[in-house]
């Protein structure tokens, strides 16, 4: 019996390196674009990870098909990068939704920041006690609408100023 | 498969009943009163299967070969005591939430012309979606292979993504969209893991790895391991892979945070536990890590708990933390920690989903979830108070409810463990219970006992289509401490049979034959003459 040649071909090791590699930059990117990209990038690097995990090609894995002497190609492999492809377009389909429909509601399609993150920013603002309800307070903004205006690509757009960092220190109640 | 119906036909059921009847509910997505109708009934048809299943699983693991093919080369669908337990468990909860919506969806129907429709659900979308995520729930409870599992999970995936952004406002694209990325990049890793899996074994079958891993060369085992846990992690939110949860789930509908909380992240604890027990053997370097990790998610699960205002908020906080005893359990990585993990985890999908529930009618009563716009509800609603105030105990541990029993067995057996890693963890859970008791009376005393701001209108009632099943759930949980002695004895036996996996590797390979060795290479060599048959478990001399 033939037993193939179960080297892996350095070609297709570094396409998944560069693919995983270039696919994790974007998934850090903040706009769902480009996360989406990033990650059919990684998608595809991990399915050319399987193609290698199922050994080098050979003969369609069809019995009865090959040539007697021609050892078959591991059709498990191949079975399990068709279904990941397919999953990998219904997820895609829908990000882009999620992508498109925030495109709709704010123009853009950034990932918004965390509402704790809001929160610990508004009460760094104000220094405030943490007990206290951030969404009772004045501003009139619910955290959730300040964490949809706060983006990271337009930073000169931030309406007040209320970045995390630059917490103002003169503001009321400040006594530290 | 001949076709006859045997006690093994119950098995694919739990998948496929919710699968058809999503597809019929999309098919009659005009006729919502049939769609409701149909996912009733395809659920308490689902839960019946699988308490059936719970009674047959006790005597031995029942394995079904899907589309006939026999294990290492066909997909097997494999129902033991864990996985039977598991799907009648969450059966009851997707089913009491089902109904609980129902409620919500007949009650806001008549509230929409007075502009209280805030948690609207649009019917025609939520009933194929929910059954659909059955479905992937019970796709992955009962899957004997983990790339089935990968789809299972992703089966769960785009249908909870789909929950989570219902109706597309600001607040659940922006919590969506989150919870999307997060969950994909734990796929993606998932998927990876099972490549090199693959790569290093020949199989992604799970009895076949039980009976191959332990000849992996250690190192590259380790890493193999820990890739799984990694993924697994971010699906049952250990911490430091837990941030994505407290922001993501509660946005959503009451109804659909409450099926979130209850199995979402228990289905990443099933997965741990099926990695640890069954798959992989025992390491301690990697038991120390989930010992850790369920320490600092036990912790910093409850502190962000303490600082929460928003009950909804403050509950998803207390789940990241609880996630953190069931680690504890399977991290100890003996038969009595794996049996309390078990009891944990039924307990807690019920009680935290009735909680979540249960704060759905605080909100509609009061109005908000905010702590500090409730108040007076213990005089303005009683039974409602009852209702939260019953599983509030329990989640806190409080005797002689079931989240004591669990957690007596949690400590019971970290103290017998008795190292000093096991010694923090003890005392680690004693203080998250202290914590989350203090927690849930925080949220006691501001919206039920704190006089009512002036918001909460002292008038109106809560729909009782919407207290019934939040009731029903409430009872159930209380039910766990009524049969513990059974439901524990349960437990034990499936995690003996977890920890031993013979039982289980011999359920998918009758005789104890692995009769796939070498099969990737196997296939590739043996080109024409190979039958079929011969892989799909012929006999052999």
């Amino acid at each position: 019996m033939t037993v193939l040649e179960n080297t892996p071909s350095a070609v297709l090791v570094l396409a998944v390196g560069v693919l995983c590699g270039t696919g994790v930059y974007l998934l850090l990117e903040r706009p769902l674009t480009r996360v989406l990209l990033g990650f059919v990038l990684i998608g595809n690097g991990v399915n050319l990870m399987l193609l290698v995990a199922g050994g080098r090609a050979g003969a369609s894995p069809i019995v009865g098909n090959a040539p007697n002497d021609e050892p078959m190609s591991d059709p498990l492999a191949q079975a399990m990068i068709l279904t990941s492809i397919v999953i990998t377009l219904a997820l895609t389909a829908l990000v882009l939704a999620v992508a498109y429909r925030s495109w709709q509601l704010h123009g853009h399609d950034e990932v918004a920041d965390d509402v704790e993150d809001r929160r610990v920013a508004r009460q760094a603002a104000l220094n405030a006690p943490a007990f206290e309800d951030a969404d009772a307070t004045e501003t009139g903004e619910t955290l959730d609408e300040e964490a949809a205006e706060v983006y990271d690509e337009v930073a000169d757009d931030d309406p007040d100023g209320q970045t995390p960092g630059d917490a103002p220190t003169d503001t009321p109640g400040g006594a530290r | 498969m001949t076709g006859v119906w045997n006690v093994e036909t119950l098995v694919p059921l739990p998948v496929l009943l919710p699968l058809f009847a999503a597809g019929l509910t999309l098919a009659l997505y005009r006729f919502p009163a049939v769609q409701r109708i149909i996912s009733v009934t395809a659920l308490a048809a689902t839960t019946a299967a699988s308490a059936a299943l719970v009674a047959v699983a006790d005597s031995g693991p029942l394995v079904v070969d899907v589309g006939g093919w026999a294990a290492p080369v066909g997909i097997d669908l494999v129902a033991d005591r864990l996985s039977a337990l598991m799907l009648t468990v969450s059966g009851i909860m997707l089913l009491c939430v089902l109904l609980y919506s129902l409620g919500q969806g007949v009650a806001e129907g008549d509230e929409a012309s007075s502009g209280r429709v805030g948690d609207a659900i649009p019917v025609a979308i939520f009933h194929p979606t929910y059954l659909v995520l059955a479905a992937g729930v019970a796709n992955a409870f009962l899957s004997g292979d983990l790339f089935n599992l990968y789809v299972g999970f992703e089966i769960l995936l785009a249908a909870s993504a789909v929950l989570l952004t219902l109706g597309g406002t600001a607040e659940r694209v922006r919590a969506g969209s989150v919870y999307i990325i997060v969950a994909l990049a734990a796929s993606l890793l998932f998927l990876a893991a099972i490549a090199l899996i693959y790569a290093a074994t020949g199989t992604v079958n799970m009895a076949q790895l039980a009976e191959r891993l332990p000849d992996v060369d250690p190192t590259v085992r380790l890493a193999l391991q820990l890739l799984l846990l990694l993924a697994f992690g971010i699906k049952a939110a250990i911490f430091p892979l837990s941030a994505w949860l407290p922001d993501s789930y509660p946005t959503a509908p009451a109804p659909v945070t409450a099926v979130f909380a209850g199995l979402l992240t228990k289905i990443g604890v099933y997965s741990v536990l099926r990695t640890q027990t069954v798959m992989f053997p025992d390491d301690e370097r990697v038991d120390r890590i989930l010992l850790v990790a369920a320490l600092l998610t036990m912790l910093v699960g409850i502190l962000g708990a303490v600082a929460q205002n928003d009950v909804k908020r403050l509950l998803s906080f207390t789940l990241v933390s609880h996630i953190g005893f069931m680690i504890f359990g399977v991290a100890l990585a003996t038969e009595a920690g794996t049996a309390a993990a078990i009891f944990y985890v039924v307990h807690h999908i019920s009680v935290q989903t009735a909680l979540f529930l249960v704060v759905g009618l605080v909100e509609w009563r009061g109005g908000s979830t905010s702590l500090d716009r409730l108040g007076g509800l213990a005089k303005l609603a009683p039974v409602l108070a009852l209702l939260f105030f019953v599983p509030a105990l329990n989640l806190a541990g409080i005797p002689p409810m079931s989240g004591f029993l669990g957690k007596v067995g949690l400590l019971t057996e970290g103290v017998r463990v008795g190292s000093p890693l096991a010694w923090a963890l003890v005392v680690g859970s004693v203080a998250t219970s202290l914590l989350t008791l203090y927690a849930v009376v925080k949220a006691w005393n501001k919206a039920f006992w704190q006089t009512a701001p002036p918001e909460v209108a002292t008038e109106g009632s809560v729909p009782r289509g919407m207290m019934l099943p939040a009731g029903a759930l409430v009872a159930f949980g209380l039910t766990l401490t009524v049969v513990a002695g059974p439901l524990y004895g349960y437990a034990e036996r499936a995690a003996a049979a977890s920890m031993d996996g013979r039982s289980y590797v011999e359920a998918v390979f009758p005789g104890g034959r692995d009769r796939g060795t070498g099969e990737s290479v196997e296939v590739a060599g043996t080109s024409g003459e190979r039958d079929p048959a011969d892989v799909a478990g012929g006999e052999r001399p």
